[in-house]
Order: C-alpha cells, then structure tokens, then sequence
C-alpha cells in the first residue's frame, strides 16, 4: 500500500521501535500529527515548549538507554529545540529530532516560519539531513536512529518538508541496511594497544580509573568495576560518570575536577597512571591541563577517535567500544592490592574531608540533598539543573543502579530539571524521579510542569531555593570584588501557590527538622510534587578548583569560625 | 595539548559523498574548531556519487592529526588521509593575466616558454597565461610576471595523489556504498 511520508515516518518509528515522542504542532509539521493520531502505539507527550521537547527526549534516552525523539514545527519551533539538541550532543545523548520544514517550492524565499535548520543544527548535531523526496524518507529515519545510537551517541536532526510530509505517496519499504558508507562504528582495540595498556596497569603503583559517560553507554559498568576489583584500583567518576558504580563500593572516590571531593583530586596529583574510560578530559575535569596528574601516565579509552590524544596525549590511547575493549583487556590484568595506595587515599579523605557536611542550625543545601538520598536509600533517579544545586547533589547523593544520575554536563544547560526529569520518568514509569532544582533554572522551564502534570509523571521537584543564581554570585564574591550584578532575585514567585495553580501539592521547606518529613510526604504523594526548600542564601560551593587553575589552588571549605 | 609544535604544511586527501550540503559541513568543521585551510580542492572521483577533496592545511602534527579525525567524524566522509609523508605527485593551476606592452611581449612568451605554460588569450594590453605544475613552480613564474604588473590571478588550489597502485587510503576503500547497519 502507498503511504504519504508523513505516515512512513510514523511507520519507520514503530520499526525503530519507537513508543514516545515529545514534540509541539505547528503548520508544518502538522502532516505528521495527522498520521500520529492513527499510532496510538506512539504516544504523543504535547510539551509547552519545544526546549522541554528535546531535554524530555534527552531525559528519556539517558534513562533508558533508548533514543529519545522529539518533534518540532519549522521556524520557530525548530529554533526551540536548539538547546537541547546542543546540550544532547555535549553529553554523547542518543536523539532524534523531526521538524517540519516549508514545502520545498518555498525553500529559500523566507517564508513564513522558515529558518535553514540543517543549517544552525549543523555544529550541534552528529549529523542531519533535509529530506526532500518521500522516497527517502524510510532510508533517512533508519540512518537516523542507526547514527544517533551507535558509535559515540549523539542528536541527529530530520528535516522533512511539509508537502513530502503530505504529498506524493510511496510504497514503504523499510531497508534493511543503512545506507551510511563513510560511517564507521569503532569495536574492539588492536590486541597490542591492549597488551601495552595491562602492562601499565600491572605495573602501576598508584593507578586510578576515571570512569566516565561511555561506561554507562556502553553497558561498561560491570566490566569496569570488575577491573577495579581484580586489581583494587580506585574508581572516581566524570560529573557524567556518576551512578556507572554504586556510591557505597569500596573503591568508589567519588566525582574529581572543578568542584569535586578534594581528596579526589589530590588522589590525581598523586597517582602515576590514569586509566580513562569513555570521557574526555575536558576542561572541568583536569583544570590547568598542563599541572593535572603530573606525575601519571595515561591510558586512555574513547569510542570516538577525535577524543584520543586531543586534551591529553595518552601513553596508550585506544578507539573501541569499551566493552569490548574492557573484554580484551580484563583477562590480561594481574590480581592486586595496592594497600599502600589505598591508605593514602583513606589518610587523604581524613586530612581533607569534603564529603563531610558541617553542622549548622541554618538550612543548608547540601544538607537538603543529603537527607533527601538517605531517604530514597539511593533508589530512583536525581535529575538535575546547572549552578551549586547540580554540584551538591553530584557530591552528596548516592546512588545504588547505573543509569540514575541525569544531569547537564558539557553544555551546562540551567532548566534542563524540569524537563528532563519528565522524559525520565516517562521513560521508566515504575521509578521516582526527584529533580533537584535551582530556582533559577527551574522558573527557566516551569511552564511544563503542566506537561508533567498531564502525564501525572512521578517527579518531585525539589527546589533549593537560595533566590539567586547562586554559583554566579559565588564567582562574583571570589572574583569580581563582590559586585553582585544581576545574580539576586528580589521577585521569586510562591513556588507553593505555583504548584497550587497546577493543581499538585507543594511543600515549603524553612528548618532542618522538616526536610526529613518533607521529602516522605512527596514521596507518598501521586504525581508531580514541589517541594521548596529555602536554604541559606550565600552558602559557597567547595571545593573548588578556579577556572584554569590546578589542585594547588583548590579552595575548600573555610572552617566554621571563617564563615560568616 | 596546545604545546607550539613545528607547524608544516600537510596534504590531505579526502573521499567524500557527492551531496548537498558536504561542502559547508566540512567549511563548517574547520571554521568551528579554528583550523585553517590554505587551500581546498574538490571534484569528482573515479567512483559515481563520491567526490575527491585535497586540503592542504599548515599546523603541527597534533593540529593535522585533529583536522584528520574531525574530518573522518563527519558522516559523509568516507575516508581520509595525511598523505604528506607518502611518494605523491602535487599539481595546481593557475590562470594569470598579465599587463603588456609591445615592448615587452617577446619577453614574457619567451618566460613563458620557459615554464612550459600557456598563453591561452592575448589582447593589446593584456595576455592570460596558463601554467599546471607543483606550487614552487607557479610561484616562480608569479615572481618573474609580477614586474610586468599582474591584473587578476587565479590558482585552483592543490590536488595531489599517491603513486604507483596504492590509493592513499589506509584501508584502500574501494568506495562500494553499501550500508551495514
């Protein structure tokens, strides 16, 4: 039977097998909603905001492992995805966007709601393409998806014209083969690579595993740990990397770079081999590149070829995929114990305890965030914003399951929480989402909580509520002699009476005594929550290592008498 | 990694699809990550729906090295390869119109000749010259014309291929496209 292209599209979904798509109408696109309405297999999540499209899609793929597909008209809402599709293609997120494009006489004349999107998509996605035949449109989506979840993951963005959408009809032909021919998908490393990288490791006195994103992509988590147990390596996690092995493990020491534990990164300066794994030593984590880890060699493993020897120059550098590469390399690796290793980290950790929080009689962030993962025991997934609340929850909660930290790392994207705390409990409908919110982030993106609130999504926002962007008003204190342009709220609306008006509980939080109570009564409660937790207003983040600095400059804490 | 490096010049051979839009991608990538293309050269290959592109780039091997794996990243690149280092054979062309005057006509022919280029239009004023070979080489004719006044130059920039059966490819891609997903 001969189909329209916009019903291929909806064909080519369900093979990709596809169950949900985020995504807003629009005169373009609107061919496609008119086939969507005959799948009801694919559910349709209608967002307030194309942004909250593509964050949902982002949440929902890093939560499931799936690819994440949203939906958008041309023009302007295409426009509206754009950060989200930057911020999908920073962290390595399996996604597919669909917009709808003019139809293809009116390309190039300005017509209305036409912007070239292929075009400002080009440096932000890992490919797209302007479909312009329905011929097409089947091979397009298959190399789509195959694209977005392959090799490093990444957005891929389909721009299909309306009157392909809703014109000349085809035969669907699903193909059985991509037709990519310069696309190549990295597996296993050559055996002498590994060979050289498990002589480093069995002869390393001072190793440590960074373990980042790529662990959790690949499915690496298990071989990795199993690496780190087999030869007692210490693991410490990317911001990205967090949740690849339980908080709780033993060799577990935590997240290292800017604001990470201290005794992480004097652990680097210490170490003499680096073993990274699916990340990129990008500038959060080393600091001044040329003083981080001085007197280490490194190993470095990375899917994606371009990352290898582009920050740091690795003693032994591999593409592949990691578990296949951890395959390779696992049955090469002597048993050990590096006792002395271990002591000095333990003896680091107890000289500079930044894990540990102060006590104050104030309502203290970090204190939020640790009584709220006592509660959860570390169960259900934390998806956060950007700014000091991403940086506490990154330090304090703990997590017990891979997959379960959700969180803007490369791009940095505030209001990333609301939306992609829904498109994760979307996509895991059994699990509680909490998302732990700055207020400026969160009123970035607040309008789908209305979305949240018509999937009567299971996601507790938990706002800490400081009324300014705190992390900027921390830079300006250290940097900027004070000057505190523009990072303090003087009208934060009633959060509370905000989750009134979406008709779901809110909760506010002012003493420490009713954190506890707070977090349980959400979590007994159906569907969305707000919880607003006024903490302290100027609590710094510490440690922290400023931008192009080294662990030599690290700043922690200041004792509680220097507070003021 | 930004260590100051012994910049060189590089050639580099692409296999790319003949499709819209691979052009800007690759412009794209080189502008975005701050590399420079000294010179760009692009036509059809032996192969139906595939293009050829010699870059010649100035950088040192880290920068090179990044250049050729952003290259390779990009989807519609099939293959690509710093051939610099291999046996190649490098040509240009260029067209250069040049002032002259009855006076020094037989001068310029006669340089002209020397060269082994070509006068492919000649006007009372005016003459084009045609010359194909490596850069140096255009670059010495350019040097000796430019006494007589140079009106207008135009060089298409380098192509370059490997010698003998090799393709310079590392994987000597026979450019079948076929998917494999």
């Amino acid at each position: 039977m001969e189909l329209t292209g916009a019903e291929i599209v909806c064909e080519s979904l369900l093979k990709e097998g596809v169950d949900v798509v985020f995504g807003l109408p629009g005169g373009a696109v609107l061919p496609l909603y008119g086939a969507l309405s005959s799948y009801p297999a694919i559910r349709h999540i209608l967002v307030r905001h194309e942004q909250a499209a593509a964050m949902a899609a982002d949440g929902y793929s890093r939560a499931t492992g799936k690819v994440g597909v949203c939906v958008a008209t041309s023009g302007p809402g295409a426009t509206n995805l754009v950060t989200g599709i930057a911020a999908a293609q920073m962290d390595s997120v399996a996604m597919v966007a669909i917009t709808g494009q003019v139809p293809r006489p009116a390309i190039g004349s300005d017509a209305f709601q036409e912007t070239d999107v292929t075009g400002v998509t080009l440096p932000i996605t890992k490919h797209n393409m302007l479909v312009m035949d329905v011929k097409d449109v089947a091979q397009s989506i298959h190399d789509a998806f195959h694209i977005a979840r392959t090799g490093r993951p990444g957005p891929v963005l389909v721009d299909i014209p309306r009157d392909v959408l809703l014109g000349e009809k085809t035969e669907f032909i699903w193909p059985t083969e991509t037709k990519l021919p310069g696309y190549k998908v990295p597996g296993e490393a050559p055996e002498a690579q590994v060979a050289a990288a498990a002589e480093l490791i069995n002869q390393a006195q001072k190793p440590l595993i960074m373990s980042g994103h790529g662990v959790l992509i690949s499915h690496a988590y298990g071989l990795m740990t199993e690496l780190a147990e087999k030869a007692q390596i210490p693991v410490i996690t990317t911001l990205l990397g967090i949740s690849a092995i339980p908080t709780d493990h033993e060799l577990n020491i935590g997240m290292s770079g800017m604001h990470g534990m201290a005794y992480t990164n004097l652990a680097i300066d210490e170490a003499d081999l680096i073993i990274g794994l699916g990340m990129r030593f990008d500038d959060r984590v080393t600091g001044r590149i040329s003083a981080f880890a001085p007197n280490a060699k490194f190993i470095h493993v990375d899917i994606d070829a371009s990352e290898v020897d582009k920050n740091i120059k690795a003693t032994v550098g591999m593409v592949g995929d990691l578990k296949a590469v951890l395959g390779q390399l696992l049955p090469k690796i002597e048993s050990n114990v590096h006792i002395d290793w271990l002591r000095r980290i333990d003896q680091l950790k107890a000289e500079h305890p930044s894990h540990i929080i102060r006590e104050s009689d104030e309502l203290l962030p970090q204190y939020v965030v640790q009584r709220l993962t006592e509660v959860t025991q570390g169960r259900g997934i934390v998806v956060t914003g950007v700014g000091m609340h991403q940086m506490w929850a990154a330090q304090h909660c703990k997590f017990t399951e891979p997959n379960t930290f959700i969180t803007s790392g490369g791009l940095g994207t505030m209001g990333f929480e609301v939306p992609a705390a829904l498109g994760a409990q979307v996509g895991r409908p059994d699990t509680t989402v909490w998302s732990v919110c700055g207020d400026g982030g969160f009123q970035m993106t607040m309008c789908d909580i209305a979305t949240a609130v018509e999937c009567q999504a299971d996601v507790k926002f938990a706002i800490l509520n400081n009324n300014s962007l705190g992390l900027v008003h921390q830079l300006q204190e250290l940097f900027f002699d004070e000057d505190y342009m523009a990072s303090q709220y003087t009208a934060n609306p009633d959060f509370v009476k905000i989750a009134e008006a979406y008709g779901i509980r809110g909760i506010r939080v002012t003493k420490k005594e009713e954190v506890v109570d707070a977090v349980q009564q959400a979590m007994e409660t159906a569907g969305p929550v707000i919880v607003d937790f006024i903490v302290k207003e100027d609590e710094g983040l510490f440690p922290f290592i400023p931008n192009g600095q080294s662990v030599k400059e690290m700043l922690e804490e200041p004792a509680p008498e220097e507070i003021v | 990694m930004a260590q100051a490096n012994q910049t060189e010049q590089h050639t580099l051979v692409a296999l790319v699809e003949d499709k819209p839009g691979v052009l800007t991608k690759v412009a794209s990538m080189f502008r975005r990550r701050g590399f420079n293309i000294a010179s760009l050269a692009v036509g059809n290959s032996e192969q139906p729906g595939l293009s050829r592109m010699t870059f010649v780039v100035n950088g040192d091997e880290y920068t090179v090295g990044q250049v050729v794996k952003q290259l390779d990243k990009l989807i519609e690149v099939i293959e690509v390869a710093d051939i610099t280092s291999e046996r190649i054979v490098t040509r240009e062309l260029a067209l250069l119109k040049v002032k002259t005057t009855p006076m020094n006509r037989g001068e310029i022919i006669q340089i002209v000749n020397l060269f082994r280029a070509n006068i492919i239009d000649v006007g009372s004023d005016s003459m084009v010259i045609e010359i194909t070979g490596e850069e140096d080489k255009i670059n010495a004719l350019h040097n000796l014309l430019a006494a007589f006044g140079i009106i207008e130059m135009l060089r298409t920039g380098l192509v370059a291929m490997v010698r003998g059966q090799a393709n310079g490819m590392a994987n000597g891609h026979d450019g079948q496209v076929n998917g494999h997903s």
